[in-house]
């Protein structure tokens, strides 16, 4: 436990309100949005600004002490679980829009501004910031360049990297890096590019400069619902060959998309083994050319197709897929949800292997998900006081994932690793690459006090698994049989 | 031909004798300065599509792989590379577009090289063979490491692969024009910033703003009529504004390439001797302009890649240490700035 004399010169450096060490105060720190996971920080700053993130960081570095930064908390990997001896950074008092600069189309905000507060902020002006997580109302910017988010509208209008254009990073030794800008292009190394995803393992962000892009004219919704979940996910790939891109293309199956409609009554058809939602958008032109040919790839697929007449009509299919996962918390006590991506032909595949999965396990899995560009939602249903379920969704959780590494895919899409994934990191990357990542981190952080332990296992910790490693999609031991 | 096997024996060997490498393809780029290694790493046989499914709207393929061969691979798919990187005289290679980290005329709208990057396999400075990424839209395992490899002309690692996203080809592509002078087609630039519009490649030359629309065709032909761009184009332009081919670069001694703000206003030193593309995000300058009359957030640099007017700060140091955690003993293309 660091001395107690480095809080008083925490308190010293830094205004009345802005640090919290009482146990009770403390307490709603334990957590971020994965919340089997917790521990109870040593102490939290809450700074106002960079000068006093850099005050705390400066004191933090002249005695070792450790450093966890944390936004909403939103996170669903662990990423901001705090330590017991170190420093969390709550930058959530950090929520000003410093500048909309309307020639360039760019917003500088600080951190700890909501996701949807700059769309807000900007609709005036007819624009739009694009990557849209499903916590969009509550998750601040900085925890969205630490993970990278991605959301509902990613396959057209591209991730967290393809829409930040600067950044602002504070070092553990105590470095300001100004990284890219309002231009597009910038020489050297892409360490912008190394930031964002990063999972608060390099440094602390303190400005992020957003693109922002002009709001569609127009758009539409389709629902199709289907007899077969193959048909559905052979349907999103055919859309993608037609060459066509939507805004947004989810899926559900059939245990989701009942407990959406009793929770949200979206009007989606209770007995369809899938349905696929698609939103287009663009000029109202292009809008009615893509939604007569999506009509026809669905068809094509036996998928029986509405299209949303209006507006609310929209917004009411949609909010089926938005409740979808407080939907599961009415049928289940405890849900688990994955993040895997496969390559979309394997939609159909992956499912049903995920299926067989489930009964071996003997849990029910619900799939909501991010189809048109393969990111996988399965939802294991438990009951954390039925003795071994929880170990049984974790278990069931490790086999769904090593399942999407087989296939091509990856172990997270959008929710990162954190604490949570480290051992599927094992599954996915061989010693020689993990410890290209742990060189990586040393350059940003050679002392290794930034969120030391999450996103990138140790060696050591990956030879006690068992040291499984898929390398060119070989698992070991090919002649056993997987599921 | 995989020739991967030779490559890594190669950086393994030359790592034995202390024996530093230039990473060479066909040459197309030297002209943004060599690097000066004891020895040549050729990349040029290590050729293949190895993965192309349509639906994925991804391709992997290997590093000496060239880029006409890969172009017209996708576009008999209906598809096309959306970063569509300088081809020079079809010498140019797919590891050598992420390397050197080059984007065609569509880079504002349709994203850099980097942005359509999704997996890399490489071999860094320890002669070990690693992936990074894949081949899905969506990787958030363990740091970006491939989009890293962008633009870092091959200084921390030699790439043996690389999985890129595509997109797909327009139903109808046209370049229109009208004649304006620099300053007016930077305002026009600037307020279709903020609308909606299919444009897919801007350039102001001579007196004359071509425009590129993509779209359905009454998308376009609509786009036409609100943007007022009278004349006919030339759809040709575009290629030869990409491989410098274009009549402008032959008068150009002193190549400076310029990277503006978005929606930057007019700079005054951009006068006649300037090409302007990317809606005015890159100029190119026959000979280095006055840094004064640059607006504040430009960069400039030669085209070979040395900063002229950049800010210096911490990102030196940083960078020179990423290169050390990639390639401890500097084996990789020294010479070439990191």
């Amino acid at each position: 436990m660091p001395d107690p004399r480095i809080l008083d010169e925490l308190r010293r450096a830094l205004p009345a309100d802005a640090l919290i060490t009482a146990e009770d105060a403390v307490r709603p720190f334990e957590t971020d949005g994965l919340t089997a996971i917790r521990e109870r920080p040593w102490a939290v700053a809450l700074p106002e600004n960079t000068a006093q993130v850099r005050t705390a960081m400066r004191i933090c570095r002249e005695h070792d002490v450790p450093i966890v930064t944390r936004g909403a908390g939103t996170g669903l990997s662990g990423g901001a679980r705090p330590l017991k001896d170190g420093l969390l950074l709550v930058l959530s008092k950090m929520n000003r829009i410093t500048e909309i600069d309307l020639d360039a189309c760019t917003a500088t905000v600080e951190p700890g501004v909501t996701n949807l507060s700059i769309s807000q902020a900007v609709r005036e002006h007819g624009l739009f910031y694009a990557p849209d997580p499903s916590s969009q109302i509550a998750c601040s910017i900085g925890g969205n360049v630490a993970e990278n988010s991605g959301g509902v509208h990613c396959l057209k209008y591209g991730l967290t990297v393809h829409n930040v254009l600067g950044l602002r990073v504070q070092t553990y030794e105590g470095d300001e890096l100004v990284l890219g800008g309002k231009g597009l292009e910038t020489p050297g190394l892409d360490l912008m590019a190394a930031m964002i995803g990063s999972e608060g393992m390099l440094g602390v962000v303190t400005e992020v400069i957003v693109k922002l892009l002009p709001l569609p004219l127009a758009k539409r919704v389709l629902l199709a619902a289907f007899d077969d979940l193959q048909d559905a996910g052979d349907a999103v790939g055919a859309i993608i060959a037609e060459g066509i891109v939507p805004a947004g293309l989810e899926m559900m199956d059939s245990p989701a998309i009942r407990a959406a409609e009793d929770f949200a009554r979206a009007g989606y058809p209770r007995d369809a083994a899938a349905i696929l939602l698609c939103e287009l958008d663009g000029t109202e032109q292009q809008v009615a050319a893509d939604c007569d040919r999506v009509e026809a790839v669905l068809a094509a697929h036996r998928g029986r197709v509405r299209v949303a007449a209006d507006e609310t009509a929209q917004e009411r299919l949609w909010k089926g897929r938005k409740s979808a996962f407080p939907a599961m918390g009415r049928i289940a006590p405890d849900y688990y949800c994955m993040d895997g991506t496969i390559p979309r032909g394997e939609l159909g595949r992956v499912l049903g292997d995920i299926a067989r999965l489930a009964e071996d396990y003997r849990l029910q899995v619900a799939n909501v998900f991010h189809a048109g560009d393969g990111n996988l939602h399965p939802l294991i249903l438990y009951d954390a006081n039925q003795p071994g379920e929880l170990e049984r969704a974790e278990a069931l959780g490790g086999r769904i994932l090593a399942l999407c590494v087989e296939v091509g895919g990856t172990v997270t899409g959008e929710h990162g690793v954190g604490m949570e994934k480290l051992d599927s990191m094992c599954v996915q990357f061989d010693a020689g690459e993990l410890a290209q990542f742990h060189r990586l981190k040393a350059a940003f952080d050679p002392a290794g006090k930034m969120n030391p332990g999450k996103a990138v296992p140790t060696l050591a910790r990956c030879s006690e698994l068992g040291g499984m490693h898929v390398h060119g999609g070989q698992v070991p031991h090919p002649e056993l049989e997987r599921f | 031909m995989d020739r991967a096997e030779d490559l890594v024996a190669e950086v393994a060997e030359s790592r034995r004798h202390g024996r530093t490498l230039s990473i060479v393809g066909h040459g197309s780029k030297a002209a943004l300065g060599a690097p000066a290694g004891d020895a040549r790493l050729c990349t040029t046989d290590h050729v293949g599509i190895l993965d192309y499914r349509p639906q994925e709207l991804v391709v992997t393929a290997r590093a000496g792989t060239p880029l006409d061969e890969l172009a017209d691979v996708v576009a008999s798919e209906g598809q096309l590379l959306p970063f569509d990187p300088p081809r020079f005289a079809g010498k140019g290679t797919l590891g050598g577009a992420i390397a050197s980290g080059l984007s065609g005329p569509a880079r504002p709208w349709r994203g850099s090289v980097r942005d359509a990057l999704l997996g890399v396999e490489i071999v860094n400075g320890l002669g070990e063979r690693l992936r990074f990424g894949g081949s899905v839209m969506k990787n958030v395992a363990g740091y970006d490491v491939s989009r890293l490899m962008a633009g870092a002309r091959g200084t921390l690692g030699l790439m043996l692969s690389a999985s890129v996203r595509l997109l797909p080809r327009p139903a109808v592509e046209e370049t229109f024009a009208r004649r304006c002078a620099a300053d007016e087609a930077f305002e026009l630039c600037r307020d279709w910033l903020r609308r909606p519009l299919p444009i897919s490649a801007t350039c102001h030359a001579g007196g004359v703003l071509h425009v590129r629309l993509a779209g359905s065709g009454g998308e376009v032909a609509s786009a036409r009529a609100a943007m007022d761009l009278p004349e006919p184009g030339d759809d040709g332009l575009w290629d030869s504004v990409r491989d410098h081919s274009h009549g402008f670069f032959d008068e150009a001694p002193a190549l400076t390439r310029v990277s503006l703000p978005r929606g930057a206003a007019y700079p005054a030193a951009v006068g006649d001797r300037a090409l302007v593309e990317w809606g005015g995000c890159q100029a190119w300058w026959r000979s280095a302009p006055g840094g004064d009359a640059l607006p504040p957030g430009a960069l400039v640099r030669s085209f070979s890649g040395a900063v002229a007017v950049h800010a210096t700060d911490a990102t030196a140091k940083y960078a020179a240490r990423l290169k050390t955690a990639f390639d401890p003993d500097g084996l990789f293309n020294p010479g070439l700035p990191v």
